[in-house]
């Protein structure tokens, strides 16, 4: 039984058959049969919530590469089948909302393949227990994701976007797995369950922290929490659907889904409760800060995610609290934090998709989303109209909306975080005050989205369609979503008892199941929680009558160069010209400037052990006597030498380096070998003819009129290296650790019936190497004969071209 | 322009001849003395290149026709032959063998394997040693 294990792998197939099924039966549109995949998956995952409820769980494992503990093991639990029905849930409602919003003349099998795509991959996150599959399907949503971004891959910001994306998630990614492999190497386990099981004894290992620090990294880049959320708005360039699903409800939350599935690996940690609080309340702050100075609904759908991600984000960083604290009645309240954050993750879901597929209606039907040629749609477009304020204003948490229940929730979270003695009273209390500043900002651009579209006058000269009602089809899933925003309002327990509750089972796995539940009323009670909500609501509207008079502050606080997506393009430049700076800065093209680093390196290399071996000592002693003729051979080859760099003429460049050769040739006499000897004397005659046929071709010998600095590098490079050279040979000798072979050798009479021992060993011994010499030769004159005889003619093209 | 040389071209007679008969004995000394395929290889070509100096290119050609470029290929096949006919007896690669063996005139002789792979060391040398300098000296200058 490999149920989930299928369910997973099911988009993948589908999505290989789609680009099929497109070619085959054009008179249905491809997206239908899409359809049937997310929701028969999600029909299937529906049929776990009774069993789950009941806190059973579900593991399967296919064996991937067992011998490195990686295993394709899915476990199904609460966390898990939250996130799974989102995704196949929303991806439902997204294929039929696509299904009308995309024109058949759009690439639909591109389309629906890798939506399909990234609908498996987003499940292989959710379920997957081994962290290595984990990643593979992490970074799968993020090719997808990329490949979603740039649909219309003809427009230059689609493409910007999608690479900007790319490569925020994928940098978060390679961090993420960096922490993967560091928490491997602690727990020696590939399994999220088992890590949990055994983490408790390497807290004070020293991966821990980076450990921890850099999944949180992975986690953050994809859930797009300051400063990384740079890349949401700018994903904005993807067709509205995928906005819809990838970019509010479904890839965003795999940031969350990965800090609540680790929370009881390292929620003990203080670090982890400050790093995700902050990091949740600063980009709950900073996005519903910038939300409203965007005049692109998109753009202000992107902000408000962000900032509800970071909300999230900070509920799981204080609920950590409770794994720090351990159990008891005091940290129940910290539990619900988490509770609450899983409630908001599924009112986002639903009221988010909602609102994206509400501002695709208004850009397909009216042709703009600028929220300053929209207004007046109210009568136009009631249905629409009616999605959005239900979205919006569950959105700003008001009521009988779901968005005003996990608000409130989210109210007594952070009021919660008060009590803890962590640092000053000061400091803690600050952050429900954040968290209240940026609620009501909320509450303004939730205004401004419902105010500003389809209030006021309607401009219908500034349109490029006139304002009319959307198609059933294009309505039908954000009047779902929209419907589930106020069920889940009016019947907010059977979610929390059925779903939630299980998933706290998998983020508190330590701590006694029984008090994890909770229970969610609308009416708590006139506590200071409704008191903050009505302070909300008081402050907003008084702020968003007033806009006009404070909106100025963001150019003078924020001008567009000192924003992040600037930061972000200029190092990207800087980088990019940087890098071109340094390798044009050594890669000169010149032959002398490479030869150069060759020999420097050499000397640094090679040297260096030398001095740092003290290998470099030699005994002058152990060596023979050299006598008055080899002094004078010697010397006459050191003139010979030094006269040929002053040489003026290349014929005398030449003669005196056949003195050279002639010169070996006589060693070779006098330290007898004859085989060499004959050699040499042949050879250097032969080159030095062949020298003479090339000189009748070449040009007339010109001096190097290089300059005198670099004249000297050449000559303190050349000396070193000759120093260094004959210091090695002479070192090499002085320590000789084994007995020579030749001793073998000198057996050749009998093993090879041969008295020159020379050509035995080159003829029999050490034929092998004789014969790939031959093979040297062969290529030699080959080449030669090749490259004379086959060069271009005058007029011919070049061979290169070809 | 046809110079007179006269006294180059009959010493070069002579002495092409001693220095081809010197390479073949190089050749065949190698086993035993210095000498060997390779250095005897170089002889060779060294006697054909002083006929090329002291005859010109046209002569030398009609003299000796031989086309040294097919030389490379067949000195290497004849290396590789000998090393791979070592297989037929099922031994490794380039195994070599040698045996005293008795003619008519020449009386006891040694015959080595190792000889035919000097062979084709040879016949390589003198290809390319004259294919090298016959296509650089035979090249127009552009």
């Amino acid at each position: 039984m490999y149920t989930v294990n299928l369910a997973i792998m099911i988009p993948f197939l589908a999505a290989i058959i789609v680009p099929i099924i497109y070619k085959r039966i054009q008179k249905i549109h491809i997206g239908w049969f899409v359809f049937l995949v997310p929701t028969a998956l999600f029909l299937f995952l529906v049929s776990f919530i009774p069993h789950i409820a009941n806190g059973e769980t579900y593991l399967y494992t296919l064996e991937w590469i067992p011998s490195y503990n990686i295993n394709f093991t899915t476990y199904l639990d609460g966390l898990s089948l939250i996130f799974a029905l989102l995704i196949t849930g929303i991806g439902a409602l997204v294929t039929i909302y696509s299904i009308y919003y995309l024109s058949s003349e759009e690439n639909l099998s591109h389309f629906y393949t890798y939506l399909l795509l990234f609908m498996g991959a987003m499940l292989g996150v959710v379920f997957s227990d081994n962290i290595m599959v984990l990643y593979v399907f992490w970074e799968l949503t993020s090719i997808s994701s990329f490949l979603l971004i740039a649909f219309w891959y003809h427009r230059k910001s689609s493409r910007d976007g999608a690479q900007k994306s790319l490569l925020i998630t994928v940098s978060g990614g390679f961090g993420m797995l960096v922490g993967f492999i560091m928490l491997y190497v602690m727990t020696g386990s590939m399994s999220v369950r088992e890590i949990i099981t055994t983490i408790s004894s390497f807290h004070d290992h020293a991966l821990f922290i980076p450990a921890m620090l850099l999944i949180l990294l992975g986690a953050f880049t994809k859930s797009a929490q300051y400063p990384f959320h740079i890349w949401l708005p700018t994903a904005m360039e993807a067709p509205t659907p995928v906005s819809a699903y990838l970019h509010s409800a479904t890839m965003v939350k795999a940031g969350i889904y990965l800090v609540a599935r680790f929370t009881p690996v390292f929620g003990g940690e203080l670090t982890w409760f400050w790093v995700v609080t902050i990091v949740g309340i600063v980009t709950l702050f900073w996005g519903s800060f910038n939300a409203i100075r965007q005049t692109d609904l998109k753009a202000l759908l992107a902000y408000s995610t962000i900032s509800q991600l970071g909300m999230i984000m900070s509920m799981i960083g204080i609920s950590s609290v409770a794994l720090r604290q351990g159990y008891s009645v005091n940290t129940v309240i910290y539990t619900q934090a988490a509770f609450a954050a899983i409630f908001h993750l599924i009112n986002h879901s639903t009221f988010k998709g909602a609102l994206f597929m509400v501002v695709g209606i208004i850009d397909h039907e009216l042709g703009t989303r600028d929220i300053r040629r929209l207004g007046g749609l109210a009568t136009l477009m009631p249905i629409t109209f009616t999605i959005a304020i239900i979205g919006s204003f569950s959105m700003a948490g008001l009521p009988p909306f779901n968005g005003f229940l996990s608000k409130e929730m989210f109210f007594t979270a952070v009021l919660s975080v008060r009590e803890l003695q962590f640092t000053s009273e000061v400091w803690m209390s600050l952050i429900p005050v954040i968290a209240w500043v940026a609620s009501t900002l909320t509450f303004v651009y939730c205004m401004i989205f419902v105010i500003k579209t389809f209030l006021g006058e309607y401009k219908e000269e500034k349109l490029e369609h006139p304002g009319h009602e959307a198609p059933f089809g294009m309505l039908f899933s954000p009047v779902v979503l929209g419907f589930l925003v106020i069920v889940i309002f009016f019947f907010p327990n059977v979610l929390g008892d059925y779903v939630i509750k299980p998933a706290m089972y998998s983020i508190f796995p330590q701590l006694g199941a029984e008090d994890l539940g909770q229970h969610i009323s609308a009416w708590h009670g006139f506590n200071t929680e409704l008191k903050m909500t009505i302070g909300v609501i008081v402050l907003g509207t008084l702020l968003f009558i007033s806009l006009r008079h404070w909106k100025g502050i963001y150019n003078w606080i924020l001008p567009e160069k000192l924003s992040f997506n600037s930061l972000y393009g200029n190092s990207l430049e800087k980088v990019e010209d940087l890098s071109k700076f340094v390798t044009n800065s050594y890669m000169t093209g010149h032959l002398r400037d490479y030869m150069v680093y060759i020999y420097i390196f050499f000397i640094i290399a090679v040297g260096g052990t030398l001095l740092n071996t003290k290998a470099f000592l030699f005994d002058l002693e152990q060596y023979s006597s050299i006598s008055e003729f080899e002094w004078l051979i010697t010397i006459g080859m050191i003139i010979a030498a030094i006269a040929m760099l002053l040489a003026k003429s290349r014929l005398t460049a030449i003669l005196l380096n056949s003195v050279l050769g002639y010169g070996i040739a006589i060693f070779f006499v006098i330290f007898r070998a004859p085989d060499l000897a004959l050699t040499q004397t042949v050879i250097e005659t032969v080159t030095t003819v062949l020298f003479l046929a090339a000189y009748y071709f070449l040009p007339e010998w010109k001096k190097e009129d290089s300059k005198r600095r670099s004249k000297v590098v050449n000559a303190i490079i050349s000396v070193t290296v000759g120093v260094l050279f004959t210091t090695i040979a002479l070192a090499v000798q002085s320590g000789k650790l084994f007995e020579s072979v030749s001793s073998f050798y000198e057996n050749a009479y009998e093993l090879a019936g041969a008295n020159n021992i020379v050509n035995a060993i080159l003829g029999d011994f050490r034929a092998f190497d004789t014969m790939l010499e031959v093979v040297v030769l062969l290529i030699a004159g080959l080449g030669v004969y090749t490259f004379i005889k086959l060069k271009a003619r005058k007029g011919d093209n070049p061979l290169e071209d070809k | 322009m046809q110079q007179n040389n006269l006294i180059l071209r009959t010493t070069t007679t002579l002495i092409a001849f001693l220095l081809l008969g010197f390479a073949i004995y190089l050749f065949f000394a190698g086993h035993n003395s210095p000498g060997g395929g390779f250095v005897g290889g170089l002889m060779t070509s060294g006697a054909v290149l002083l006929l090329y100096m002291a005859y010109g290119i046209e002569s030398v050609d009609k003299m000796l026709p031989i086309n040294f470029r097919i030389l490379i290929p067949i000195g290497l096949a004849t290396a590789l032959a000998t090393g791979a006919g070592s297989f037929l007896f099922n031994v490794p690669f380039l195994t070599h063998t040698f045996g005293y063996f008795y003619f008519p005139i020449f009386g006891e002789v040694e015959l080595a394997t190792a000889m035919l792979f000097d062979l084709g060391v040879y016949f390589t040398v003198v290809g390319s040693v004259m294919t090298t300098i016959l296509t650089i000296a035979n090249d127009q200058k552009v």
